[in-house]
C-alpha cells in the first residue's frame, strides 16, 4: 500500500511505503531551553510524525550533500571566490523552516546556502549560481552570498547588516497588518555590530514581529567566542527583549523554540531574540581549513556524538519510524539529486555578456552604461 | 485678485495671484510628501524629529498630524539601524521615505544606502526592488562648521544602482521628490537648507498632483551663446546672478541645471558647449574626485571636446574642511564673483 504526501517546506513529493508495523508518531523528550525574561518557554516534548521525520530527514541530507559537493567542486575550481559552508548546522535552517510558515520572512548573512534551499530554491539552481552560469538563482550575478526567493532576503556579504533589514522587514509585516513574522539571524561573530543592538531598541520600542536568531557555532571567522565577547551569553544580548537558547544540533528542540517564538511575536508582544547552540564542520569559508583554532578532536567529536543528521536518524530507527533500508533509499535519491545539479551547474552556460549591464535600475527604460573605455557603450535593461 | 501670504494659520504659504503660487522650497518638499502620501498608502516617512518635532528643518510640518504614528514615525537618534530598517521594508513591499537630518549623518549608514540598497537589484538580478528615497539637507550651511556642511553629490553620484538628485528651486524640488517616490529605485535626494526658506514662483501645472520632474533630465534655466554654466542645488542660482551680471559686459552665459547627478545627463550639456564652446563647472562641494570632475572627464571624452575654445573648468568649494568664522566660511565656498571670474579667464577677458 502505497501513499504520497507532500511535504511542507521542500516541497517535494515523498513516497511513503507504509508497512502496517512502523510508528505513524512519536513524542520526544527535548532539552529545555534556557530562558531570559521569559516566565515560560517552548515545550520540553516534541511530538514527530513519521512523514514529518522523513521530511526534515531528507532535507537536512540535501543541505549536507549540497555543501558537499559544494566542496568538492570548490576543490576543483569549478566554484570560485567566497564559498561559506553549512554542514553541521542543517538542524537550524530545518528546524526553523518546520516553525514558520512559507508567507513568513526570512534574512541571514553569508552563510546561506542551507536557508536558500529551505525557503524554495532548487538544489540546481544554487549550485549555479555557485558556479555563476545562466541557470543560476541570481543568473550568476550574485554568487554564494546573494541569492534570494519570495520571502527571503538573502544572503547578504556584510557582517551584521542584515538585521536592521530584518526588523525592517518585520515593520512592514506589522504595518501591513498580515500575521506575518520575519526571522532575522546573524552569528556570534556578528552578535557585537552596533547595528544589531539598534535594531532590538527600534524592534522592542515598536513591538516589531521580529525573531532575532543567532546562530553560534563557536567561532567568528577564527576567533572563538571567548576571545571575542565580554557576554557571550547571546540570548541574554537583547536586554531588555527576552531571549532563549536552544540546542541548535536537535531540529526538534529548534522547531518547538521557533513556534514559540512566532507565536510570542504574532501575540504582538514584540519581538525576540533566539540562540541556537550549533556548530560547522567546515572552516569559516573555503580558504580556512578550519583547524588552526580549533583541534580535529573536537570537530571529531562533534561529528559523533552530535551530528544533527544522525540524531534524528537514530530517533526514527529506535522507535521505529523508519528503517535502514528507506533512509539508505532516500539517501540514494537525494545523492541522484546532487548529481544531476551538479551536471547542470557545471554543463550551463556562463551568463552572456548581453547580460553584464542589466538590472541597473528597475522598471526603466534601457539606458547606455558605459564600458571601460569611453567607445564602448553598453545597454543596459531592466 | 492676489491675496498675501504669510498668514500663521495655513500650514503653509501659498500665494496665489492669477494662477501662480509663490511656494518656498520647503513647502515644495512638504506638499510633494503630502500628496504622495495621500496618494499611496504604502508610502511612509520616518527619521529623526520627523513626527512631533515637525521635522528639524519643519520641512514634513503637519505631515504627523495628518498621517499619525504609522505612516510618520520618529526614530531614535541611530541612522545605521533606522537606514537598514527602511531598506528592509522596501525590500517587503513598502515604500519609505527616509529622512537623515543631514546627510553628514548618512556616513553612519552608508554601508545600507549602497550595499543595502543601491547593490541589491543588481545581485539579485532583478528579483528584489528597492523603492525608497533617503532625504535630507546636503552641502553647506551658515555656520555650521566642517562636521556638518560637507557635500555629497559626489560620494553618492559614484555608485551604480543608486539615482542622485539634486534639487535647485521649488519646481525642482516638487517635481523631482514626487518622481522620487514614485520610482522603484533607491533615490539619493540632496536638498539645501539655505533654500528651504526661498520662495519661487509655481504655475498651476507645476502644482497639480501628478506634476512630475523626470529623473535623470537637466534643464537649460537660461539661454545663452558664449559660455556654458553647469552647476545643481544652491549654485544654480549664482549662477544666474553671475550671469545678469556678465550680460551687461556682453557675455551671454547659458546655465544648465543639472538637477540630477545620477544618472548624468551628458546629453544637454553636450549639446550647451557645442553651442557656445566653453564650460565653466560650478559646485559647492570639494574639487577632488567631484561632480565637475565627472563633466570634464564626459566632454574630454565626447563630441563636445573638438568645439571647445579653452580647456573647460570647474568652480569648487575651496578643498578644505568648512571653517566656522564668517570672514573663512565665505571664502570656502564658490561665490558670484569666483563664478564671473573663471568665465573672463575662460574667455580670455
Amino acid at each position: 500500500m502505497g501513499a504520497q504526501a507532500v511535504s511542507e517546506g521542500t516541497r517535494m513529493v515523498v513516497s511513503a511505503r507504509s508497512f502496517a508495523d512502523f510508528t505513524p508518531q512519536a513524542s520526544f523528550p527535548i532539552k529545555k531551553c534556557d530562558l531570559h525574561r521569559l516566565e515560560e518557554g517552548p515545550s520540553d516534548e516534541a511530538l514527530l510524525t513519521r512523514e514529518q521525520g522523513l521530511q526534515y530527514y531528507r532535507t537536512m541530507q540535501t543541505v549536507r550533500r549540497m555543501e558537499l559537493k559544494a566542496d568538492q567542486l570548490y576543490k576543483q575550481k569549478i566554484i570560485r571566490g567566497f564559498c561559506h559552508l553549512y554542514d553541521g548546522q542543517e538542524a537550524c535552517a530545518m528546524g526553523i523552516e518546520a516553525g514558520i510558515n512559507p508567507t513568513d520572512h526570512l534574512i541571514t548573512a553569508y552563510r546561506a546556502h542551507g536557508y536558500t534551499f529551505t525557503r524554495g530554491v532548487a538544489v540546481r539552481e544554487i549550485l549555479a549560481e555557485l558556479t555563476g552560469r545562466r541557470g543560476g538563482v541570481a543568473k550568476g550575478k550574485g554568487g554564494s552570498m546573494h541569492m534570494y526567493a519570495k520571502n527571503f532576503y538573502g544572503g547578504n556579504g556584510i557582517v551584521g547588516a542584515q538585521v536592521p533589514l530584518g526588523a525592517g522587514v518585520a515593520l512592514a509585516c506589522q504595518y501591513q497588518g498580515n500575521n506575518q513574522v520575519c526571522v532575522t539571524l546573524y552569528g556570534d561573530g556578528a552578535a557585537n555590530q552596533g547595528q544589531i543592538f539598534e535594531s532590538f531598541n527600534m524592534a522592542a520600542l515598536w513591538k516589531l514581529p521580529c525573531i532575532f536568531i543567532c546562530e553560534n557555532n563557536k567561532f567568528g571567522m577564527g576567533t572563538s567566542v571567548e576571545r571575542s565577547s565580554a557576554s557571550t551569553d547571546y540570548y541574554k544580548r537583547g536586554d531588555y527583549i527576552p531571549g532563549l537558547k536552544v540546542d541548535g544540533m536537535d531540529v526538534l528542540c529548534v522547531r518547538e523554540a521557533i513556534r514559540f517564538a512566532a507565536d510570542y511575536c504574532r501575540a504582538g508582544k514584540g519581538p525576540i531574540v533566539m540562540e541556537l547552540e550549533t556548530y560547522r564542520y567546515h572552516g569559516h569559508s573555503m580558504s580556512d581549513p578550519g583547524v588552526s583554532y580549533r583541534t580535529r578532536e573536537e570537530i571529531q567529536e562533534v561529528r559523533t556524538k552530535n551530528d544533527p543528521i544522525s540524531m534524528l536518524k537514530e530517533r526514527m530507527l529506535s522507535n521505529n519510524m523508519s528503517s535502514v533500508e528507506e533512509l539508505k533509499e532516500i539517501d540514494l535519491e537525494i545523492r541522484k539529486v546532487i548529481e544531476d545539479a551538479a551536471q547542470y551547474a557545471i554543463s550551463d552556460p556562463e551568463p552572456s555578456l548581453d547580460e553584464l549591464c542589466n538590472h541597473i535600475y528597475a522598471r526603466d527604460p534601457p539606458m547606455e552604461v558605459r564600458g571601460t573605455n569611453p567607445w564602448v557603450k553598453l545597454k543596459s535593461v531592466s | 485678485e492676489c491675496r498675501l501670504g504669510g498668514s500663521a494659520k495655513r500650514s503653509y504659504s501659498i500665494t496665489s495671484c492669477a494662477s501662480v503660487f509663490q511656494v518656498n522650497v520647503r513647502d515644495a518638499l512638504n506638499q510633494a510628501m503630502d500628496e504622495e502620501l495621500e496618494r499611496d498608502e504604502r508610502v511612509f516617512l520616518l527619521g529623526e524629529e520627523v513626527a512631533q518635532y515637525d521635522g528639524a528643518y519643519k520641512v514634513s510640518r503637519g505631515l504627523w498630524k495628518k498621517y499619525g504614528d504609522k505612516r510618520i514615525i520618529d526614530t531614535p537618534i541611530t541612522e545605521m539601524g533606522f537606514a537598514g530598517i527602511a531598506v528592509g521594508a522596501a525590500f517587503a513591499g513598502l515604500r519609505p521615505i527616509c529622512e537623515f537630518m543631514t546627510w553628514n549623518f548618512s556616513m553612519q549608514a552608508i554601508d545600507q544606502v549602497i550595499n543595502s540598497a543601491a547593490k541589491t537589484y543588481y545581485m539579485s538580478a532583478g528579483f528584489q526592488t528597492v523603492p525608497i528615497v533617503f532625504r535630507g539637507p546636503n552641502g553647506s550651511s551658515a555656520g555650521v562648521a566642517a562636521q556638518h556642511s560637507q557635500c555629497f553629490a559626489a560620494w553618492y553620484g559614484h555608485c551604480p544602482g543608486l539615482k542622485v538628485v539634486s534639487p535647485w528651486n521649488s519646481e525642482d524640488a516638487r517635481g523631482l521628490l514626487k518622481a522620487a517616490i514614485r520610482d522603484d529605485n533607491p533615490v539619493v535626494f540632496l536638498e539645501n537648507e539655505m533654500m528651504y526658506g526661498v520662495p519661487f514662483e509655481l504655475s498651476e501645472e507645476m502644482m497639480h498632483k501628478d506634476f512630475v520632474i523626470p529623473i535623470g533630465k537637466a534643464k537649460v534655466e537660461r539661454q545663452g551663446t558664449h559660455i556654458t554654466l553647469v552647476s545643481h542645488s544652491r549654485c544654480v542660482g549664482f549662477c544666474l546672478d553671475a550671469a545678469a551680471v556678465l550680460a551687461k559686459e556682453g557675455v551671454e552665459c547659458e546655465v544648465v541645471n543639472l538637477r540630477t547627478i545620477r544618472p548624468l545627463d551628458v546629453d544637454t550639456i553636450e549639446a550647451s558647449v557645442m553651442k557656445t564652446g566653453n564650460l565653466v563647472t560650478v559646485e559647492g562641494g570639494w574639487p577632488q574626485y567631484g561632480v565637475g570632475a565627472e563633466i570634464c572627464a564626459r566632454i574630454m571624452e565626447g563630441p563636445a571636446f573638438n568645439y571647445l575654445d579653452a580647456p573647460a573648468v570647474r568652480v569648487t568649494g575651496v578643498d578644505i574642511p568648512m571653517p566656522y568664522a564668517k570672514i573663512l566660511e565665505d571664502h570656502s565656498v564658490p561665490q558670484i564673483k569666483d563664478i564671473i571670474f573663471s568665465v573672463k579667464k575662460v574667455l580670455n577677458m
